[in-house]
């Protein structure tokens, strides 16, 4: 295929595209082409970028810098009417369809044309598009009725009825059973030949194998590589993904390594699709040191940190602080041991948005004395502790009664941070603690990590960022399809082998 | 062309919160004299009228009071459970439970010693309320159920069991209306003005507003429901028993409802019937949402409506205004905060284009 590809002129092109959020570069500087009848991969960890470059082909987002170009002519999309004019069409992770209304209702949904809806005539229509390309959709049925991959396939015809060119997906098999996604992927290729050229967005690397032409890497909002999928392979990928060369090297302080602070054993649970996410996990964490986990996302890192947290219960192990075992699903008896908790994602788990800086502060510590006595809280007690929380993190903030999300996204972390080591805990558990921080936050949290690990206490560090991993760790254990794959020490570290446990390959 | 869009803004400080309920009251009433204007009135004398009815005399102000007490419990107790996203439209039906409770207490217990019958009243009351409402809580904590269904229906279940009271086991002997018997001397709120009907009730009224805001920002109890609210994954992420936290919010949100019930039992009319609240349950949404959820802003918001309601009667005399402007005025006012308060969240953008 590439040797045709190479004559023919992309009909997708953008140069250096660059989008800024308020304290991120989500895109800095990123090139992407997408050929005729091609199918291309945008690949990345969560908060690489990918969600936020296509909402900026799709229009929903202004460029910072860079240019568009559509069939070889430069282009500025105001909104996403725009970009539909030009034949794109947008598949979301979240869909986008009326539910109480019928498939033939939702496709004629914002279609410009006369007032009269011409229900006869659209409806032929869209059963001509269903039998050019093997879609088997009622157009009378109710959405709500739909399965999950019958309404995707729903955003599908969408676009096409609307004379979509270029389709692009939203990590489109996150929400699948893995038969709907094999549907998906024949549906998909239909389209290929019909004309269609598409872009894929994933981290789920076979998936990219399997449907893909070819792959852009995202990292960290860049676009760190290219490769032809015929000529790579999943634990190149895999390493391209997470990260290739360290770019610094943290001194992480010496220290003993002591009792076992965390033990789990044989965890297993389910995710809430009913698929298998931790199958039979075991690790001891000593104090004293770093245990980073490492493994692409999706692999069951964000339930195993769930299940420490107390957040879900697993469904069979168990959960030792310091030898006592802690009964499963009770964020109050972790808290209770003392176990200080980063969560993944800070604003939907992490936070009070809403509420003050103050407010976030106690969350954990507003039944203990002295910030409460009685069932009463002590507001000046509460301003000691907030106050001693700021100045020792350097959170910066406008003052500790300010509402929490006018903060920036690197000192949202560091209430967090505060909050959960002004104690001194003997036990930290961090799941992702630095995605979607700028560098200078990033540093921050990594030194707050050691500082805690050198005082004694031990450190669990899951996170998908293998850089990370390995300028933190002492000992860094593989997790692939809810198992561990291997374990090794800093000092053996090895990123071929690594990439291949992270693949599912024991070498 | 011009376009508009909606975005968010940056937070506003504090102050703008405060000033917000006058601003909305204020631009209600501008825009409420169109239709003053449009009925052929004079706006001036109009809006003069209606002060004048509802403030000009001590006897039209303690009767604004009156009028403004059972507005003020139910629109703390809708507030009260909104702050914890506990959707509660149900304050309509908990008030009857609170009702039916104090008239049962109010004919049945003549056996307890005089000074008791109050007490026991009230308790009994705000219990009934209380647990009316931890139906819809459990649904919603242990089913799932969506809240604003269940407490909404909940009113036409209970309005029913009360018609099914009155006209059988509490009706009144040799009545043909569904009315129960009256409640005995000993279960009348008393009157603390002479010549007035300034009665028991509105001084709880205005006892409940300070120890809401007391439960809001003194106790843990407050701090964890505002979480609820605000954020439900988080609260449990903290340890916070959110299941239980729902259930106490439900249990004190009924609660109020239900006094608001005593109190037109025991100090306006004396006897439960099939009207004994003219709406009272709804019109404290209403109130709940201008007032921001704020039990002051509930006090004030309720005083609002009252002057209105009260004043409405002379302005339709003096100024020849149907009362139904009564009715106008309330949507408006409704509707400019709700206006309001999306403003301090976003701003609207216009483009060019
Ligand atoms: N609307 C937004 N405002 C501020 N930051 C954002 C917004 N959308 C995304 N980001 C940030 O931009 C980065 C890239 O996010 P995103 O494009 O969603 O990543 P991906 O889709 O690869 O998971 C993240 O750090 C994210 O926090
Ligand atoms: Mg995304």
């Amino acid at each position: 295929m590439e040797g045709r590809i190479l004559e023919k002129q992309p009909v997708i092109e953008m140069r250096g595209v660059t989008k800024r959020f308020v304290d991120v570069i989500a895109n800095d500087k990123v090139d992407l082409k997408l050929f005729p009848k091609e199918v291309v991969a945008l690949l990345g960890e969560n908060g690489a970028g990918k969600t936020t470059l296509m909402n900026v082909l799709f229009g929903y987002y202004n460029l910072d810098g860079g240019e568009m170009l559509i069939n070889g002519e430069s282009v500025t999309f105001s909104s996403p009417k725009d970009a539909i004019n030009h034949g794109i069409a947008m598949i979301h992770q979240h869909f986008t369809l009326v539910q109480t209304q019928t498939v033939l209702e939702n496709v004629m949904i914002g279609m410009e044309g006369s007032f009269f809806l011409n229900y006869k005539k659209a409806k032929d229509k869209l059963l001509a598009i269903e039998k050019e390309f093997g879609f088997q959709l009622d157009p009378d049925a109710i959405v709500w009725t739909l399965s999950i991959g019958e309404q995707q396939k729903l955003e599908i015809l969408k676009a096409l009825y609307r004379g979509a060119k270029i389709l692009i997906m939203d990590e489109p098999t996150a929400v699948l059973a893995p038969t709907e996604t094999i549907e998906l992927f024949d549906t998909l290729r239909n389209l290929v030949k019909s004309g269609h050229s598409i872009i894929f967005i994933s981290h789920h690397l076979q998936e990219v194998m399997d449907i893909c032409d070819r792959v852009v890497v995202l990292r960290n909002g860049r676009r760190v590589a290219e490769a032809t999928v015929s000529e790579t392979t999943i634990p190149e990928l895999a390493s391209l993904m997470v990260g290739r060369e360290l770019l610094e090297r943290l001194d992480k302080g010496k220290s003993k390594t002591g009792d076992a602070v965390l033990e789990a054993k044989d965890l297993k649970v389910k995710n809430n699709r009913g698929i298998t996410a931790v199958d039979g996990l075991s690790f001891v964490l000593r104090e004293g040191e770093v245990l980073g986990v490492a493994g692409v996302s999706g692999n069951g890192q964000t339930e195993l940190s769930e299940m420490l947290f107390g957040e879900i219960k697993p469904e069979e192990g168990e959960i030792f602080i310091y030898g006592k075992k802690i009964p499963g699903g009770s964020p109050a008896a972790v808290i209770a041991e003392g176990m200080a908790r980063i969560p993944e994602d800070r604003i939907k788990t992490g936070l009070f948005m809403d509420l003050s800086v103050k407010e976030n502060m106690i969350l954990e510590s507003h039944i203990k004395e002295p910030i409460s006595k009685k069932g009463l809280i002590n507001m000046k007690e509460i301003r000691i502790f907030a106050d001693n929380c700021i100045n020792s993190f350097s959170v910066k903030t406008d003052g500790m009664d300010i509402p929490v999300k006018s903060l920036s996204g690197g000192n949202l972390q560091k209430v967090i941070l505060a909050r959960e080591l002004v104690g001194n805990p003997k036990l930290v558990v961090a799941c992702q603690p630095t995605r979607g921080l700028d560098v200078g936050a990033m540093e921050y949290v990594h030194q707050a990590m050691l500082d805690q690990k050198v005082s004694g206490s031990g450190v669990l560090l899951i996170s998908d960022d293998l850089d990370e991993i390995f300028l933190l760790s002492d000992r860094v254990i593989v997790m692939y399809e809810g198992k561990i794959m291997g374990e090794m020490s800093a000092e053996e570290a090895d990123r071929d082998k690594i990439g291949l446990w992270m693949s599912g390959v024991i070498s | 062309m011009i376009g508009m869009s909606i975005v968010k803004r940056k937070p506003l400080p504090g102050w703008v919160m405060l000033v917000i309920p006058v601003a909305a009251v204020f631009v209600t009433l501008l825009i409420t004299s169109i239709p003053i204007l449009i009925a052929g009135g004079n706006v001036f004398k109009a809006y003069g009228a209606l002060f004048q009815g509802a403030l000009g005399s001590k006897f039209n102000l303690l009767e604004t009071f009156v009028k403004a007490s059972p507005l003020i419990l139910t629109g703390l107790a809708v507030a009260f459970a909104f702050r914890a996203k506990f959707w509660n439209i149900g304050a309509e039906g908990q008030l009857f439970a609170g009702a039916i409770m104090a008239t049962w207490v109010g004919i049945y217990f003549t056996w307890l010693p005089g000074f008791l019958v109050l007490p026991v009243m009230i308790i009994l009351g705000f219990l009934g309320g209380g647990l009316w409402a931890t139906i819809p809580a459990f649904l919603k904590t242990k089913l799932k159920v969506d809240d604003v269904v269940t407490t909404l229906l909940l009113n036409y279940v209970i309005f029913h069991m009360m018609g099914a009271l009155l006209f059988g086991p509490m009706q009144m002997p040799g009545s043909s209306w569904p009315r129960s018997a009256s409640i005995m001397d000993a279960a009348f709120y008393p009157m603390l003005i002479a010549r007035s009907r300034f009665h028991l009730g509105i001084i709880i009224s205005f006892v409940a507003v300070l120890v809401i805001w007391f439960i809001n920002n003194k106790t843990v109890f407050g701090y964890q429901s505002k979480g609820v609210g605000i954020n439900l994954n988080a609260a449990k992420f903290g340890g916070i028993n959110t299941n239980m936290v729902i259930l106490k919010t439900a249990i004190i949100s009924g609660g109020l409802a239900g006094l608001a019930g005593v109190g037109e039992v025991a100090a306006i009319h004396h006897h439960l019937m099939m009207d004994v609240s003219p709406g009272y349950g709804y019109t404290g949404i209403v109130i709940a949402m201008l007032g921001n959820l704020h039990p002051v802003g509930v006090a004030l918001a309720a005083f609002f409506f009252s002057v209105i309601s009260v004043g409405a009667q002379t302005m339709s005399r003096v100024a020849g205004i149907p009362i139904y402007i009564v009715g106008i005025i309330e949507g408006v006012a409704l509707m400019t905060m709700l206006i309001f308060i999306l403003l301090t969240e976003y701003k609207i953008r216009w483009t060019k284009s």
